[in-house]
């Protein structure tokens, strides 16, 4: 079962001709709150981004920021700042950073960290109001960060 | 239904537009208690807040009309079902609440003190707490279950013969270590999502997050009617259900927790009116 699972992942690897290597959620490295490498190993695909963003089950990012682009999802939140033109504001390598931990670039910051899996204060198995058992995984996995990156790179102002 | 899109699609047009502050209305209870729903911050709080808002000045036109008449609060329903069990008989001492109290009206002025130090029990109690102290201990009954139903509801009444009158629950004296720990709850961030009850209600109040209006969370309008369910919910099944969507493990209706938590969240909002049975999404 393993070698089949390993055997089908590096088939992958070789269709999409990458070596990709995820960088585990304790293993990342942030350079002044922004993180060069992509976490999956892989290239984003800004479509799938875009749907993460605006999807309730997945990232959820417009609940706290509005997105002009996404004014065909309702109800967008007023909590962070807007993403109109993040794409300008921000180096992919800064994106990356603040979708994976927003709190190592800005201290205190109340958005949630994507991409992080300890530290936290009575962590819960989602949104059961259970305790964390060993499912426990980050909020995004590498390449959902990697995609949302990829989407929020172009979003740039005209 | 093309009514109910359209009006949706102007609350997403407004909400885009503008930023969604507190009404400016005020609530006169059946036409002859004013309720104060906004106030100069108590004292403790004045670092953090200039004033306080009751979370009815947050909620839509139609949910804030059906609050202001007891005809129209389908809370009330709950209130007289509680005030048919004050009259009865329960347990093995065969007393009622009436039977040491009289008329509920008697007990105007009690809710807006609790959670209050109980001398005997040598801590903090909630006013479902006394409650059950009078059911085990004087009327030979059996203990409520936390915010179930009879509990709720004889809450609710004990509430409604005090709306009007100021929240004032002690911080100081005996009560100060639960209040502490109560206040050290509510600025923790908990959970994967790591949220704390002041991101979103101290810092964010007047905000949209999702479709969701943030009020400052008070509790002077507890027990709440709530349209999602349809019955009375107490302040510490609220409390588990903000904290369960901060993907946290939660504490229990009726914990320490809570009740510190329930303490500290009600001194924010001393100098409001005790409102329940209020009106919520």
């Amino acid at each position: 079962m393993k070698n089949c699972f390993i055997g089908a992942a590096i088939g992958a690897m070789i269709a999409t001709g990458l070596h990709a290597e995820e960088v585990l959620p304790t293993n990342v490295a942030f350079n002044d709150g922004a993180i060069e490498q992509s976490l999956s190993g892989a290239p984003g695909d800004p479509n799938n981004g875009r749907i993460i963003v605006g999807d309730k089950g997945q990232g959820n990012c417009v609940a706290c920021h509005e997105v002009t682009d996404l004014a065909d999802v309702p109800f967008h939140g007023e909590i962070g700042p807007m993403l109109d033109g993040a794409g300008d504001r921000w180096s992919e390598a800064e994106l990356r950073g603040i979708v994976a931990n927003a709190k190592i670039m800005f201290e205190g910051s109340m958005m949630p960290s994507f991409y992080k899996t300890e530290g936290f204060i009575r962590p819960g198995n989602a949104y059961t109001g259970e305790a964390a058992d060993d499912t426990f995984g980050p909020l995004l996995s590498a390449q959902q960060i990697e995609d949302v990156v990829a989407y929020l790179v172009t979003l740039k102002e005209e | 239904m093309k009514k109910l899109t359209g009006a949706i699609l102007a609350t997403v047009f407004t909400t885009t537009l503008a930023s969604a502050e507190p009404v400016d209305d005020t609530l006169i209870l059946n036409e002859e208690t004013p309720i104060v729903t906004r106030t100069a911050a108590p004292a403790h709080l004045s670092d953090a807040l200039d004033e306080v808002l009751s979370g009815w000045l947050f909620r839509g036109t139609e949910t804030r009309a059906m609050q202001s008449d007891d005809f129209d609060n389908p809370g009330m329903i709950f209130v007289e079902q509680a005030m048919e069990a004050w009259e009865t008989a329960d347990g093995t001492a065969g007393k009622s609440c009436s039977s040491c109290h009289n008329e509920i009206e008697s007990m105007a002025g009690v809710k807006p003190t609790y959670p209050k130090w109980d001398e005997n029990a040598g801590s903090v109690q909630t006013l479902q707490m006394q409650m059950n102290e009078c059911r085990t201990e004087r009327m030979g009954a059996e203990a409520w279950g936390y915010d179930k139903g009879p509990a709720i509801n004889m809450e609710a009444a004990l509430s409604s013969v005090s709306r009007g009158m100021p929240v004032n629950v002690a911080i100081d004296g005996p009560a100060q270590s639960a209040w502490e720990q109560g206040k050290e709850l509510y600025y923790t961030r908990t959970g994967q999502l790591e949220l704390s009850c002041a991101n979103c209600h101290e810092d964010n109040y007047g905000n949209m997050i999702r479709a969701d209006h943030l009020s400052q969370g008070q509790i002077n309008g507890f027990p709440v009617y709530r349209l999602k369910n349809t019955k009375l919910n107490g302040a510490h099944s609220r409390f588990k259900g903000c904290i369960r969507d901060t993907r946290a493990e939660t504490y229990a209706p009726g914990s320490d927790e809570f009740i510190a938590l329930e303490l500290y969240v009600a001194s924010r909002g001393n100098g409001l009116s005790v409102e329940g049975p209020s009106i919520r999404n």
